[in-house]
């Protein structure tokens, strides 16, 4: 009987490690996000039917349909650009489960279990209940019912290591003061989680997100240590292998973006951007700028070969995916070449824009990321930047005291000439100007995403 | 407990990040989508938790099948519906 709970274990992993890696291609992906939920399918069953004679299935029956009920209605109704909040909230439980399970462990095994035991459970109550608290306050700042400003208050920073040594204190006391010290590890998470995120500004959700992500595996991992040392080995394993994975995956994710916007995951966590950023752009230098209607931006895109779009999140704001779309299905009916430049932090979490872009039904071999267009810009005829700033400003390859220095940015500034759309001289996020719209090549058509497009391309027709 | 559990643990993570950096940047909101899915997995945990003694491990047990589960079902479906848009020309 336990082997083949072993074995069935082993095939839920297969098909997890088999459906991420078929995730490697947009072609397979679908495939191996279906082979992984089957993986899933095995291992609930098993535990189930072969796991312990002593389940309640009517209980668990009803906890699996509440759970089914509300994740498809989440997954059903979520638009694409709440994919962030979404992905929160599901951290959030991810982390709250396995906080549930070692709670469970804890208070069936005692404070007198074993010290590796005790360890484990700590760790993953810890990390469970600051991911579930922390992943909603990332929530509320997504969705905007929690101010997106850095709320931070004068020893901030000395308050939480106080309840970090409070936390492991209270941790050594376990064994002696046995569930009320424990009570008080899990309020003291949960206190943490909501103090580690209030801090962070709206800009940095992507790097917060990822984060949150990565411990909602690794809290998983430490359930599974959780149950190896209470006995359920192959359970424990399954668990350790599984949130090992999406704690790489996580934790990739996360230095993805911490490049993308030139931070290091330290200054993201504790730096509360936002607030100091704008001392260094205070010596603005004065910017010329050409601004051109619809109808010359047309006349430009007529005569050009080669054209890269650029799209920024104040694309999606305006809805505009659509517009763009059909733009470029018109410029390559007149045998022109359209390809769109993603910079990694296009969108409000990793791999965003490239899902509401694919939503607006843009072919992905179309979808270039930032190592693979930039060498195209130097003989694109023309560069569409769309609501995107900061990601295609040149100081971030020339000015050594630019807070962008250094960050991976778009040469779009390489190009022939480049178009950029705006609704006004506003700066981005890291509140730096940006001298490319001073460039020779460069011309401005101010206005929203949506309706400039929509100019753009009934000019264009009346071209022809 | 012995060294085998943190060999599984160690080994995990490094094929995890062998898998994970082959995934392209344009399907990084679906991997993340399909691995807050499969942290379900703390739903065997849950599972097993919910025949401990004593009403509020077992209590606890029942809450954490709900989300472990609102994870698995919302996560592989909102998943597919994302990797379904991804079309070629």
């Amino acid at each position: 009987m336990n082997s083949i709970i072993d074995i069935s274990y082993l095939i839920g992993a297969i098909c997890f490690i088999y459906g991420l890696k078929m995730l490697s291609h947009p072609r397979t992906a679908r495939n191996g996000n279906i082979i992984a939920s089957i993986g899933m399918l095995i291992a609930v069953i098993i535990t189930v039917y072969l796991g312990r004679t002593d389940i309640s299935l009517t209980m668990l029956g009803i906890a699996i349909v509440i759970g089914s009920i509300i994740g498809a209605f989440f997954a059903v109704r979520v638009e694409m650009t709440q994919m962030p909040q979404l992905v929160a909230i599901f951290n959030g439980f991810g982390g709250g489960a396995s906080a549930l399970v070692a709670s469970s462990e804890f208070l069936k095994n005692g404070p007198e279990s074993d010290l590796f035991l005790l360890i484990s459970i700590v760790l993953s109550v810890l990390i469970g209940t600051l991911t579930f608290t922390g992943s909603f306050i990332a929530f509320g700042k997504l969705q905007g019912l929690v101010t997106t400003k850095p709320a931070t208050f004068k020893g901030q920073q000395p308050l939480n290591a106080l309840i970090a040594i409070t936390l492991i204190a209270f941790a050594y006391l376990t064994p002696s003061y046995g569930i009320n010290a424990f009570y008080i590890i899990i309020s003291l998470s949960a206190l943490l989680g909501i103090l580690l995120v209030m801090p962070i500004g709206g800009a940095d959700m992507p790097v917060v997100i990822s984060l949150l992500n990565s411990y909602s595996g690794i809290a998983a991992a430490m359930t599974g240590f959780v149950l190896v040392s209470s006995g359920n080995t192959s359970a424990g394993n399954a668990l350790i292998i599984c949130g090992s994975l999406v704690g790489a995956s996580g934790m990739i994710l996360t230095q993805i973006m911490c490049k993308g916007m030139n931070r290091s995951l330290v200054n993201v966590i504790f730096g509360a951007v936002g607030g100091e950023v704008e001392s260094s752009s205070g010596e603005a230098k004065q910017v010329n700028i050409k601004s051109y209607s619809t109808e010359e931006a047309a006349m430009i895109f007529d005569a050009a070969e080669k054209i890269i779009i650029v799209p920024g999140y104040g694309l999606a704001v305006a809805q505009a995916q659509h517009a763009v779309r059909e733009l470029a299905d018109y410029l390559e009916s007149s045998g022109k070449k359209v390809y769109y430049a993603i910079h990694p932090v296009a969108g409000r979490m990793p791999g965003h824009m490239n899902v509401l872009l694919a939503e607006a039904n843009i072919p992905y071999e179309l979808l270039k990321d930032l190592d693979e267009i930039n060498p195209e810009f130097k003989d694109c005829d023309v560069a569409l930047v769309l609501g995107a700033n900061d990601v295609v400003n040149p100081a971030a390859r020339t000015d050594q005291g630019s807070p962008i220095y250094g960050m991976p940015i778009l040469d779009v500034d390489k190009s022939r000439t480049v178009i950029i759309n705006k609704r006004t001289m506003n700066t981005g996020f890291a509140g730096v100007q940006n001298e490319l719209f001073g460039y020779d090549n460069s011309i401005m058509v101010f206005g929203d995403a949506k309706d400039m497009l929509v100019k753009l391309l009934s000019d264009l027709k009346e071209l022809d | 407990m012995d060294i085998t559990t943190i060999t599984i643990f160690i080994l995990a993570i490094f094929v995890g990040f062998e898998v994970i950096t082959k995934v392209p940047p344009t399907l990084h909101t679906p991997l993340m989508s399909g691995s807050n899915a499969i942290s379900g997995i703390a739903i065997i945990g849950a599972i097993l938790a919910t025949t401990i003694d004593g009403k509020i491990g077992m209590w606890l047990g029942f809450i954490a099948v709900i989300f472990a589960m609102i994870n698995i079902v919302g996560g592989f479906m909102v998943t597919d519906r994302m990797l379904k848009m991804f079309k070629k020309k």
